[in-house]
């Protein structure tokens, strides 16, 4: 009888670990699906304490419906008085001693994971120029509503499409300029808040077999409740591998000032440099201070996989998000900064816009 | 039936309940407005739910949205769940110990009109230009940016209703250390009791720290104080600090009591004592003790470090052993019983698995690097509900169905509320068991809305669904309680006829004196040790003499209301209304007033003499 | 009623504020009230102490800048010797010596309010003469909301005290206002006690840096 306990125990355990397994949600988003060094540590983490846990409900559960359906009042039972009991010493002793064994076993990693997954010493060594020796450093800075991220070592600066290397851990460091945020890539790894006081740091890594399968996009997320655009606070990771990446970098790194060259565009850029230019930068080498730095840098929106993070990368969404904001995208600081824009002035930015493009294909 | 009990008109009726100062009827005050509250935060929780049925919904905007979730966390936690524990422990706390009121009655009605008062002021925010929308922690820098006067409600709201609470819990603390009747020892004291008193404990030394962290976000929004803004040299991280420090403890002021309701089940329905009173007891005592040492469980993603986050994270796993103490004496307490499945007992029963559940995942929220995915995500939300819901709120029905008899007399029927039971118990699993894959799937909390094509849609569905299960339980409930209070059918001393306690030896609803004369208490469950022995009461403890009974006061109300009047004038004087600061004085002018009368009107209160007394008992001979 | 019944030096009791229940309440209750108001307290510092020396830009005074010895120590003699006093005024209430007991807490009061009128001075050199206020910075915001909530209770208490004095001036000592008399000076003990801390907190340690 109790063999059989246990391997009926030990059958649903591993039935309901291989539900989890099996991967409910998108591979792009879900932390069920790991795609790195930290989401896959975490997701160790979480197989092992749902182990233990599902261990304990089981437990429970037995003797709860043992008891519940032995010990029901019966007819003709009405006037029986149970034995009043006290207590016993040596079930409280067993009750108390084997949780905390099973918490011992979930301590152990549950420390030693604490701390490696906080090790971002690489950060610390600079050369004597002050860049990073050997990690990639981005510094990601979060704003109501978008994310801006900074390659502080190249000098480039993208926003909303981030852009890493496959295979090597990436270390950030993490800010926000007016409310707190949080930056969280599910499927990469777990969160980090970005406070308006003082700097974090982790790192992540992404890893290039699993990015394959998602397309080399995964989807990030503000976790941080920051306004009524929280829900679609989202931005995008693209992941290169090493030698495409770097090529990346250096044709970010040469990007000139776009110039339009036809007609169309050339009447956007117009409407660009009256409207939109005093926030948004064109150049991945944007030298001004942050704090003037106030909408996402535009410099390979073409490029982009959506638009302002959660709409399509169509013209047509372009248009519509040019055209009202704040229906897009509630108490976004866009709104109500550049004036209504004609159809033709809409036309006009939209390939405009488009156009920028960085990458020599 | 007593000569004080005449019939009243209603306006003297309500004039009563205003300046009541009887711990049974504050009771019934905390449990009515409480109530009230529920349905208010539970409208709200359908609210999210419609929005969050299908994706892309627009049924409330985004702004909406998020007063919505934070005015059905604030509400939930502050003017339902806790007011309406607070009604069973006005409620039942005394009787249990065998006292006649609690240590101040004044300070009693004082606590509740100061609730009742800062819940209004918080809900009058809906018509007054909008509620607050930074979510029920209110972090500091969304806030401070908030727009309108939404996060000042909040702040004023709590501020008040938070004073009222203190008070209250200072009151029982004093009440259970000074007023236990002859040989009612500490290790005697009903489990409930006992639950009543740490969370009391809890309140004390938790609210300070949240009346600190408001007063901050007060000086910070009106008054131009920089404690949170970091330009000036200011940390939002206090404000994360000083709430948690209140916040993980504030869980367990919910929870303890809920545990103390389930004990008096578990052993009345099963016919059995508790099984391991004693590390019962103590397992309460230690999971208050360790309540304050996890605040910073809720900030592992904040940035604190490994070493921080690794002590909260082994602190955290901690609570479990006292927690899975309980769990297995409950289990104990039925095991060798005969248990009776009353609506009361139903709750219980299901309380054991959905609560296991909730506390698992609590211990996975522990294992901080796993949290970094957890945190903030849908998984917390489901975690929190099955604690709360799980735990509180299947305590707070079964406690209303339990102790209904008790506080007004009569029975709630039992089939309309197995049938609340089964709709509640299944719509909360539908709800919330689904919401943590939905968290690991990559789903944050606290958004207005999510988009196709993310693999969220059926989730979010199936939640939504199971939330229509829940609100057709409390509507089940609300007509069950209409009916039985239109039958009316009375019940005598111990309607679930195996009682336990010292409540259930006096009449139902008990007499405004309690107990005619103290009882002689001999033993943990006092009286079941009576009935064994084939007493039908309580031996007493002293002769029938004079008993001193407080007089009501009119100044609770009056003084609560001042702080009302007095907070919306310190909202709008930073909009330079002119009449701002006037009704800012005027307000404090009747808190002070208030006071004052007071401290200077002796109020020795009154005697019901021993003739009168003794002319009862010759009544109830005829009768 | 007990409470009211008038008592002589020869009946009086030896702890006059326990003597009822509602004596033993109060006590207790206010005790706890005070474990809050240490949470309380605890909390003002621990944001003090985040906030210390936390300035927008280096033109802002700095605690070092602020403090001075001569004016603080004087305050903190003040409040001390007033704890000293009320001890006083409530031995003479345990021994049913009415007047003695309100000249002892006419002097408490006196002590408390030259103690008031101290830091009334020092806020307003610290405004006039460093540019030091309420809104010029996070320091500033602390340090003002932490010594403020303890002068705010040393103004309560006075208010307290004195109100207890007036009302029970005709009618004497009875078990009924015994306690609160207690009560009373038990607060005055409790401000005194904090406000060691925020001399030695704010002030001492401040002036070290």
């Amino acid at each position: 009888m109790k063999n059989r306990l246990h391997k009926w125990r030990l059958l649903s355990l591993f039935a309901m670990i291989a539900l989890i397994l099996s991967g409910c949600g998108k591979p792009f988003l879900s932390t069920l699906t790991p795609a790195g060094e930290v989401a896959q540590t975490q997701f160790d983490l979480m197989v092992l304490s749902t182990a233990i846990m599902v261990l304990v409900i089981l437990v429970v559960t037995v003797m709860f419906i043992y008891v519940i359906f032995r010990f029901r009042r019966k007819k003709g039972d009405e006037n029986k008085i149970p034995k009043q009991v006290e207590g016993s010493h040596k079930l409280e002793i067993i009750w108390t001693v084997i949780p905390i064994l099973l918490l011992i076993v979930l301590t152990v990693p549950t420390v030693s994971y604490t701390f490696a997954l906080a090790d971002v010493s690489p950060m610390e060594k600079k050369d004597k120029d002050g860049k990073t020796k050997d990690a990639l450093v981005i510094n990601v800075r979060a704003n109501l509503y978008w994310w801006e991220f900074e390659y502080p070592d190249e000098g480039v600066i993208t926003s909303q499409d981030l852009v890493v290397p496959t295979d090597q851990r990436v270390y950030f460091n993490l800010k926000a300029s007016d409310v707190k945020h949080s930056f969280w890539i599910p499927a990469v790894g777990g969160k980090m808040d970005t406070n308006t006081d003082g700097e974090n740091q982790f790192f992540l890594e992404f890893d290039g077999e699993s990015a394959e399968k998602v397309k080399n996009q995964f989807y990030g997320k503000c976790a941080e409740l920051c306004g009524p655009s929280h829900a679609l606070m989202d931005f995008k990771v693209e992941t290169k591998s090493p030698e495409e990446f770097d090529q990346w970098i250096s044709d970010m790194k040469s990007a000139k000032a776009p110039k339009a060259e036809d007609g169309l565009a050339k009447q956007g850029e117009e409407v660009f440099n009256k409207s939109c230019i005093g926030c948004h930068a064109i150049t991945p080498n944007d030298s001004r201070p942050e704090q003037a730095r106030r909408a996402p840098n535009l410099s390979n929106f073409g490029e982009r996989s959506k638009i302002a993070g959660v709409m399509d990368h169509s013209e047509e969404d372009l248009k519509n998000w040019l055209e009202d904001p704040e229906k897009y995208k509630p108490g976004n600081k866009m709104t109500g900064t550049y004036g209504d824009l004609s159809s033709e002035q809409l036309d006009a930015l939209t390939a405009y816009l488009m156009d920028l493009k960085v990458e020599n294909k | 039936m007593s000569t004080y009990a005449q019939k009243k008109g209603i306006g003297a009726t309500i004039w009563d309940y205003l300046t009541t100062v009887d711990h049974k009827k504050i009771a019934i005050l905390y449990l009515i407005a409480g109530g009230l509250f529920f349905v208010v935060g539970g409208l709200e929780a359908m609210f999210i739910r419609i929005q969050l049925a299908v994706p892309n919904n627009d049924f409330v905007s985004a702004g909406l949205f998020n007063e919505i979730i934070t005015m059905h966390g604030t509400t939930m936690i502050f003017l339902a769940a806790m007011p309406l524990l607070f009604g069973f422990m006005n409620a039942v706390m005394p009787l249990q110990i065998g006292a006649r009121d609690v240590a101040f009655p004044f300070l009693n009605s004082l606590g509740f009109w100061l609730f009742f008062f800062g819940g209004v002021f918080l809900n009058l925010s809906w018509f007054l230009g909008g509620a607050p929308d930074a979510g029920w922690t209110s972090y500091a820098s969304l806030s401070l940016a908030s727009p309108g006067h939404g996060v000042d409600f909040y702040v004023l709201g709590l501020q008040i209703s938070g004073a009222g609470t203190l008070i209250g819990g200072i009151n029982f603390l004093v009440t259970i250390i000074n007023m236990r009747a002859p040989g009612m020892t500490y290790m005697r004291m009903p489990l409930f009791t006992w639950s009543t008193f740490v969370a009391s404990a809890l309140i004390l030394f938790a609210f300070p720290p949240l009346t600190v962290g408001l007063f901050l976000m007060l000086f910070d929004r009106m008054f131009g104080a920089n404690f949170f803004d970091a330009a000036a040299g200011g940390n939002t991280i206090i404000w994360e600090h000083l709430f948690w420090i209140f916040g993980h403890p504030e869980v367990y002021i919910l929870i303890l009591p809920a545990f103390g309701i389930f004990s008096e089940i578990f052993a009345t329905f099963s016919r059995k004592r508790l099984f391991g009173y004693s590390s019962m007891v103590f397992a309460t005592v230690l999971i208050g003790f360790l309540g304050f040492m996890v605040w910073a469980h809720h900030m592992f993603t904040v940035g604190l470090g490994p070493i921080a986050n690794a002590i909260f994270a082994v602190a955290t796993m901690a609570i479990a052993v006292p927690t899975g103490i309980k769990i297995f004496n409950w289990l104990m307490t039925m095991w060798g019983g005969s248990i009776r499945f009353t609506t009361p007992m139903l709750y219980a029963v299901a309380f054991i698995p959905s609560f296991v559940a909730g506390g698992v995942t609590g211990i996975m929220n522990a294992v901080a690097p796993a949290d970094y995915q957890f945190h903030d995500s849908y998984f917390v939300v489901a975690h929190f509900h099955y604690v709360i819901v799980g735990g509180v709120v299947l305590g707070l029905l079964a406690g209303a169905h339990f102790y209904w008899p008790k506080m007004f007399g009569t029975m709630l029927n039992e089939f309309l509320g197995k049938i609340t039971f089964w709709l509640f118990l299944i719509g909360f699993h539908l709800t919330f068991f689904i919401q943590h894959f939905l968290g690991l799937m990559g789903m944050p909390r606290r958004v207005f809305t999510f988009m196709e094509g993310q693999g969220l849609e059926t989730g979010n569905l199936v939640s939504s669904i199971g939330a229509f299960f829940m609100a057709a339980a409390i509507i089940i409930l609300l007509i069950n309680v209409v009916i039985t209070s239109v039958k009316n059918e009375k019940v005598g001393n111990d309607p679930w006829g195996d009682g336990r306690t010292l409540e259930w030896a006096i009449p139902s609803p008990p007499p405004f004196y309690n107990f005619k004369q103290l009882p002689l208490v001999r033993g943990l469950d006092p009286y079941w040790l009576e009935k064994m022995e084939g007493k039908k009461g309580m031996m007493p403890a002293e002769p029938i003499g004079d008993i001193h009974m407080p007089n009501n006061s009119f100044i609770p109300f009056v003084l609560s209301m001042g702080m009302f009047i007095a907070a919306f004038g310190a909202m709008y004087q930073v909009d330079d209304k002119p009449w701002a600061i006037p009704v800012l004085i005027l307000g404090l002018l009747i808190v002070f007033g208030s006071m004052f009368i007071r401290s200077i009107k002796d109020d020795h209160g009154f005697h019901i003499h021993k003739e009168d007394l003794l002319d009862e008992d010759d009544k109830e001979v005829k009768a | 009623m007990a409470a009211e019944q008038k008592y002589t030096e020869a009946t009086w009791p030896s702890s006059p504020e326990r003597a009822t229940l509602e004596g033993k309440n109060k006590f207790l209750g206010f005790w706890l009230f005070l474990g809050g108001e240490t949470v309380l307290f605890a909390s003002l510092f621990a944001t003090y102490l985040a906030l210390k020396d936390k300035v927008p830009s280096a033109d802002h005074a700095l605690a070092k800048d602020l403090f001075e010895i001569p004016l603080t120590f004087m305050a903190t003699m003040l409040l001390l010797t007033s704890s000293l006093t009320s001890v006083y005024a409530m031995y003479h209430m345990k021994n049913f010596d009415f007047k003695r007991m309100q000249a002892w807490l006419l002097v408490t009061v006196l002590l408390g309010a030259a103690f008031l009128g101290l830091e009334i001075y020092e806020f307003n050199h610290y405004v006039h003469e460093f540019k030091h206020t309420f809104t010029s910075s996070a320091f500033g915001s602390a340090f003002y909301t932490l010594v403020g909530f303890h002068g705010a209770h040393v103004a309560v208490g006075l208010g307290w005290i004195l109100t207890l004095m007036i009302r029970n001036a005709k009618r004497g000592l009875t078990l009924y206002n015994a306690p609160k008399f207690y009560v009373a000076s038990l607060y005055w003990h409790f401000i005194d006690v904090v406000w060691v801390f925020i001399f030695t907190v704010v002030y001492l340690m401040g002036m070290v840096g």
